[in-house]
């Protein structure tokens, strides 16, 4: 994606996701030793919760809007927030400022909005990340959220991220844009449709041969690996910074 | 063809396409070709984006100004020679081209492809009154002969394979033997077609572009069908709706050329019909009199509010459907109204009421294909969230039917959410709470029930990433 890189920071904020808290503690927590890893200070304002997305796209703005400012307001310093998921980042970067729109604080609101990176950008174009592979040979797909492709316009850079793993094969898939299917409240209100995508998915990442499947966004990650683990399916799913740093360590 | 339910049953009958294994690979093949065929026309993503912003300023410029330019159109078209007629409604649409047909005497009436007709019910009005009518675009023929609505705006029988076709040929058409051969399918329809085409009283088709300062009707097609439906009989009828006037003629090639490449991969139709006048003095053919008919049904209230308003940008390329993951799966009778797909979620709603096709804007995952591919710009998953909130907002009037959405428990469920959501310590005994006895929470559990239909049950962990990160000394601040 196209924006400005900024200057390599003393201290980072790292906002988990709701989702990640919950379900993926493991991913997030990847996500911050990756950045620790590169000699930056990461913070985590505990006051953190959700970044409001479910909200808003269930068409109830004001109660977006009031999960928002919570946390605008943990998240005080002028300094970069780098989240491990394009689609929470999407919002926080990319709706926030719509959402605030002749409100009292727009400009805190933009403010914010422009200190937001997804994970794996940051770790590309702002740490310039060096990584040497310590792991066995695997054959890997990734699977890119819609927002983190479309809003964040960041799908090249985690498989950057793969690609420069010695022992990592990153497969490709036969339609690596199409969405898996979650769409939050989309998978319990169409549970068919999506359904029928999951296991489209599913199906790809088979034929494909891989190992494991990566995301750089848990939503997509509890989607997928719970169709894989329901059919069966020995393919493991995890996050892209779970990975990243196993395969970094020395063994 | 009887008329349209009100309600749009959408998750019902998802459920049957879903379950039909024919129709969804006939969606899949049909629209990994078509996204082939655009990808192929826009490999250039430089000239992509420049010719898109030609096309987008095109296409909103002339809406901000569409009142005085429907005017001019209207005058243009009064001063060649095209009699202009305005319906509010489909039922007034129906009656002014049915007016026209009787006074003219006429009985057979030839159709070019014209969605906006499909959105009259036009066939079965004129139908109902005596007065034959026979599409003539291959595809609308196919599914006139097997009693079927459009399944795709461009496509309208893209749902059927050629066995389909072939078994229907040969049932429908007298004398037809069953073949699976194209060519002699083609033909066979030709056959048919070329015979209405001479002894057709009248010809109604759509039209793609209004251009306001020459009153030129322009229309796009590929098999010839528009060209002959509008130049053969003696009377043309044109129906649109007011949303497609374009300023300037000038105007006219991006958008050409955006709407081609984007609907079949072509860089140009093989025919570009642009009707100005009626057939003049000394002239050999062209019809003799020529009208249009312009159609509101619910624009104007779009029109009115700033946002939705780029509903009506919309050139009618079926991109969005041929890039929607959702409508790739259940295919275009799903939405049982006219539009299907992306741009069906965001006008039907708005047409037809949110009190009858409510849950559309809902039938998305939110993914943005649509928008990333729509020539004209449209910020599809963007207006799907705005419908969205005009359904539960108890104060909405920019929608028919707004504010008719959403339950009690829905708005009870957001509140609590919000409130745990903004509260760091009820956030933090929820999620303590969750991570001991989440596990308990049964399957049947309303929403885990749809989830575990396909997915096993999300396993809270036991240690939030809030408990892992104080454990491990990040610092707070
Ligand atoms: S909304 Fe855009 S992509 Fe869809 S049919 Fe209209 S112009 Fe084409």
């Amino acid at each position: 994606m196209n924006r400005d890189v900024p200057e390599w920071p003393e201290a980072v904020y790292f906002f988990g996701t709701c989702l990640v808290d919950l379900f993926f503690p493991e991913a997030g927590l990847a996500g911050m030793e990756l950045l620790k890893s590169q000699g930056i200070r990461v913070i985590f304002p505990p006051d953190q919760s959700c970044c409001g997305q479910p909200a808003r796209n269930n068409g109830r703005p004001d109660e977006a809007r009031a999960v928002a400012r919570q946390q605008i307001k943990s998240f005080p310093k002028a300094i970069p927030i780098v989240v491990p998921s394009g689609s929470c980042a999407g919002m926080m970067r990319e709706h926030y400022p719509e959402l605030f729109v002749g409100q009292p604080d727009e400009a805190q609101a933009r403010a914010f909005s422009a200190r937001v990176y997804e994970l794996t950008w940051f770790l590309v174009h702002v740490c310039r990340m060096r990584l040497t592979d310590h792991g066995r040979p695997v054959k890997v797909a990734f699977h890119a959220s819609c927002h983190s492709r479309r809003e964040m316009g960041v799908h090249e850079e985690p498989r950057q991220l793969l690609r420069a793993l010695a022992n990592v094969t990153l497969l490709d898939l036969q339609r690596p844009a199409e969405c898996c299917g979650f769409g939050g409240t989309f998978s319990v209100k169409q549970p068919d449709i999506s359904g029928a995508m999951v296991r489209d998915k599913v199906a790809d990442v088979t034929a494909a041969g891989a190992d494991e499947l990566l995301s750089g966004d848990c939503g997509c990650l509890m989607n997928i690996a719970g169709a894989m683990d329901k059919a069966g399916s020995p393919v493991r799913a995890r996050h892209i910074a779970e990975f990243l740093l196993e395969r970094s360590h020395e063994c | 063809m009887s008329a349209e339910p009100r309600q749009s049953d959408f998750t019902g009958k998802a459920r049957i396409a879903l379950d039909d294994p024919k129709l969804r690979a006939n969606f899949r093949r049909a629209m990994d070709g078509l996204m082939a065929k655009r990808g192929a026309q826009f490999a250039d993503p430089v000239e992509w984006a420049a010719l898109r912003a030609r096309g987008i300023a095109a296409r909103a410029g002339s809406l901000a100004r569409l009142p005085e330019l429907l005017e001019q159109l209207e005058r243009r078209c009064a001063e060649n020679g095209i009699q202009v007629h305005w319906a509010e409604t489909t039922q007034e649409a129906n009656a002014i081209v049915l007016d026209i047909l009787q006074a003219a005497g006429a009985r057979r009436v030839i159709k070019g492809k014209s969605m906006v007709s499909e959105e009259m019910h036009l066939n079965a009005h004129l139908n109902a009154h005596g007065i034959a009518t026979m599409e003539s675009d291959l595809g609308e023929y196919i599914i006139q002969l097997a009693g079927e609505a459009p399944s795709h705006i461009v496509m309208p029988c893209i749902h059927k394979n050629k066995a389909e076709v072939a078994a229907l040929f040969a049932d429908r058409i007298p004398g037809q033997p069953y073949t699976e051969d194209v060519d002699q399918l083609t033909a066979a329809a030709r056959r048919a077609l070329r015979g209405a085409f001479a002894s057709a009283d009248a010809g109604i088709s759509g039209v793609n572009f209004a251009v306001a300062e020459t009153g030129t009707l322009v229309l796009i097609e590929n098999e010839g069908n528009g060209r002959l439906s509008t130049t053969l009989p003696p009377l043309h009828i044109a129906v649109t709706g007011i949303e497609k006037v374009l300023e300037r003629l000038d105007d006219l090639p991006p958008l050409l050329s955006l709407l081609s490449r984007s609907a079949t991969g072509q860089p140009i139709t093989t025919y570009v019909n642009m009707i100005t006048k009626p057939r003049q003095p000394g002239e050999l053919d062209g019809p003799t009199a020529v009208h249009l008919v312009l159609l509101d049904n619910g624009r104007s209230r779009v029109y009115c509010d700033p946002e939705l308003r780029d509903t009506l940008r919309c050139i009618r390329c079926a991109a969005c459907m041929n890039h929607c993951p959702v409508y790739t799966r259940v295919g275009g009778h799903t939405y049982t109204f006219t539009y299907p797909g992306p741009i069906g979620k965001i006008l039907t709603p708005q047409i037809e009421g949110l009190d009858c096709a409510g849950e559309q804007p809902h039938a998305s995952s939110l993914c943005g294909a649509c928008a990333e591919v729509c020539p004209v710009g449209i910020p599809i998953p963007q207006l799907l969230v705005r419908l969205r909130q005009e359904a539960v907002s108890p104060t909405s009037t920019a929608v028919k039917g707004g504010g008719t959405g959403g339950s009690l428990m829905e708005t009870l469920i957001w509140r609590a959410t919000t409130l745990m959501f903004t509260s760091p310590r009820l956030y933090g005994a929820g999620s303590r709470l969750m991570g001991w006895f989440g596990h308990l929470a049964p399957a049947w559990l309303p929403g885990l029930d749809r989830w575990t239909r396909t997915r096993s049950k999300p396993k809270f962990a036991a240690k939030s990433l809030h408990r892992l990160a104080k454990e491990r000394g990040y610092p707070d601040a």
